[in-house]
């Protein structure tokens, strides 16, 4: 049996965990084995209906007093009980901060390696998987050795999708927990406001490195950023000399992005920089140096100062908009 | 306060990697050496937390030789003493490396109040020590957090998630891993860098047992092969500039 971890908040489904549940449909069809899943906390029945569209056979629910909100170690260790209960060859979920602490901990509890950030699994003894390194600037093959085989899906390795037979049947449990399993469990802080278009889901992005030389050096990525509807990007080590805040920062060790546009100003491309913005649809370098690194991932450059040749740009593109 | 910070030593390369002949490493003799971001904050916010509360700052990675390096690195930074659990330049999975880490921990003369670990390790990003030494040691771990208070007995960790962020609160002894943005590490000072020449560092040198995660290949992403076209010099580039906005219409 191949068993996904769901992840909801409080009865909404995560739409990453969808797209594991849609990879392990796969993985289920080509070893003719059943696809289940699990979700944590009685809230969480109200996802089964999904679940069954994607081919969940079962949906088994973990309901406890104490699994009202996300509680990592409580989640593995109902995770262990159902893949020892239903005898699971693959435990399976999203690569997200959630999946891969649950995944974490389902290790350590069962004491079985965990391989996380795949891109693909081949079920077998060894299981072979295919896994993301420095936020996917390298690719390793590996062999994963023990049963269950416990991976995490990089998000996007696949489009969520329906499909299979699966009927979606609830099939509800009382967790055994220990004490000591409720010890770590998340509770909610106020929502904050966010102002402004957010980094990840932003269109076009003016980012800026070293180059900008100070805080102040942001001043006219600001403006353009506005003209164009967009917001605000950085490298490390601008955050590093806090000209701006790590929120700001794409990279390896930051957001990955991908807007429409993405101005890079004096950033030199570093690979870990490269893995945050390399799905960006169209890339413009302004940046003093032609042999930097980020020309060979950048559609169109500048060469050339930026405190000077932005100025130009905006007074450009202010005329076009005038029209 | 006695804190643990646990680092790991990872090539630096700024444009694309190499890899080794036999298509197992990363070429590495003409690279720099490094740890992660996320590492970096965890040292800096453990030195922070013993001068506000007094107590010790311990380094401790596993890795080769060479890595004593890195230790002095964060030694400048202000921890007072490393552990270096020696390899002989072979990779650990996960699993050895979290066991070699709680077995030095048992073992050393201080429980260690805090174990601060990066949230994924820069180059294999297995996202699991620090919870795989946390079960070992059979304490609570917190993880991905970007915010920390810690009082007397209890610590409080805060996670960002997307609708905000999330508290935990947790008893001392703990685990935690952090991300990069907790905080701006600072410098290291000459003095600093001169101090940390002196300072003591243990070493241990346990047996490697087989991998359970076990490497057969790396490789490069193959990406089209872009070079930018170069729109013009200096500010008379600025119509060319917004011709492209225009073309792909973000104005
Ligand atoms: C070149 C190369 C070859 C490898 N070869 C093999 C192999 O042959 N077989 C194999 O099984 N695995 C191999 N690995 C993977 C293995 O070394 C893991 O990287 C290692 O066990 C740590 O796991 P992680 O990086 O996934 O840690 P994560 O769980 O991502 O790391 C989280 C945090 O744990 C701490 N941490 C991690 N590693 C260390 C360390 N060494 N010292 C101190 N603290 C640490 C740090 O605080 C880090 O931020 C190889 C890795 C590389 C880069
Ligand atoms: C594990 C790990 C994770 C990391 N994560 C991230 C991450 O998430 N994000 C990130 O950004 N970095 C990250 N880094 C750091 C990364 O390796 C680089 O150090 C960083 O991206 C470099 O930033 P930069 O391009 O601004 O600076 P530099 O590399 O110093 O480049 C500055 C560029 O500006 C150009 N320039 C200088 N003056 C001007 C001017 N007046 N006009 C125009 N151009 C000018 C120069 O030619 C040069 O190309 C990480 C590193 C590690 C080891």
């Amino acid at each position: 049996m191949v068993l996904v971890l769901v992840d909801h908040d409080h009865g909404v489904l995560d739409e990453l965990s969808l797209q594991a549940v849609t990879y392990g449909r796969e993985l289920a069809a080509a070893t003719g084995e059943q696809l289940d899943a699990l979700v944590v906390g009685a809230d969480g029945s109200g996802v089964a209906g999904a679940l069954g569209e994607h081919g969940v056979a079962t949906v088994h629910v973990a309901a406890h007093d104490g699994l009202t909100d996300y509680a990592p170690v409580a989640a593995a260790r109902a995770a262990s009980e159902v893949a020892a209960r239903t005898g699971a060859s693959v435990v399976l979920a999203a690569g997200t901060p959630r999946g891969n602490e649950v995944m974490a901990h389902l290790g350590a509890i069962t004491d079985l390696p965990v391989a996380a950030d795949c891109v693909s699994v081949a079920p077998g003894s060894p299981t072979q998987v295919v896994r993301a390194r420095w936020g996917g600037s390298l690719i390793e093959e590996a062999n994963l050795h023990g049963s269950p085989a416990l991976v995490t899906l990089v998000p996007h390795t696949v489009a969520a999708e329906p499909g299979g037979s699966g009927a979606g049947d609830l099939a509800q449990f009382t967790p055994e927990l220990a004490d000591g399993d409720l010890l770590v469990i998340a509770r909610p802080a106020a929502a904050e406001e966010k102002a402004g278009v957010s980094l990840a889901d932003a269109k076009v992005i003016v980012s800026g490195g070293r180059g900008v030389g100070s805080a102040e050096g942001f001043a006219p990525l600001e403006e353009l950023a506005e003209l164009l509807g967009g917001t605000i990007g950085c490298s490390r080590v601008v955050t590093g000399n806090g000209w701006r805040p790590h929120t700001e920062q794409v990279g390896q060790t930051g957001t990955k992005v991908a807007p429409d546009l993405y101005i890079a100003c004096g950033i030199s491309g570093a690979t870990q920089h490269i893995a945050g913005c390399r799905n960006a649809k169209t890339m413009i370098v302004i940046n003093t140096d032609p042999e930097a690194a980020i020309m060979g991932y950048a559609d169109y450059a500048v060469i050339g100062d930026v405190s000077k040749v932005l100025p130009a740009i905006i007074e450009e593109a202010k005329k076009a908009k005038a029209g | 306060m006695d804190v643990l910070v646990c680092i790991k030593r990872v090539p630096l390369s700024g444009g694309k990697f190499t890899i080794t002949g036999d298509g197992l490493d990363i070429e590495s003799a003409k690279l720099g050496f490094t740890i992660s971001p996320h590492e970096e904050v965890a040292v800096e916010e453990a030195v922070r937390i013993v001068e506000q509360h007094g107590g010790s700052v311990t380094v401790l990675t596993l890795g080769p030789a060479d890595a004593e390096e890195q230790i002095r690195e964060q030694m400048a930074i202000g921890a007072d003493r490393g552990i270096l659990i020696e390899t002989n330049g072979a990779e650990w999975d996960p699993q050895a490396t979290a066991s070699a880490i709680a077995d030095a921990i048992n073992e050393d003369e201080s429980d260690f109040d805090l174990v601060i670990m990066g949230n994924e390790s820069a180059d294999a990003s297995g996202y699991q020590v620090g919870i795989r030494v946390a079960h070992k040691l059979g304490r609570p771990i917190v993880t991905g957090v970007k915010g920390i208070t810690v009082a007397a007995d209890r610590a409080t960790f805060e996670r960002p998630v997307k609708a905000g962020r999330e508290l935990y609160e947790v008893p001392l002894p703990a685990v935690v891993t952090v991300l990069d943005g907790l905080n701006i590490p600072r410098y290291p000072s000459v003095p600093g860098r001169i101090r940390a020449k002196k300072k003591p560092i243990e070493r241990r040198s346990p047996e490697r047992p087989e991998p359970k995660l076990e490497k057969t290949r790396l490789e490069v992403p193959q990406t089209e092969a872009k070079q930018a076209q170069v729109l013009g010099n200096g500010p008379e580039a600025a119509a060319a500039v917004v011709e492209i906005f225009k073309q792909i219409g973000v104005i």
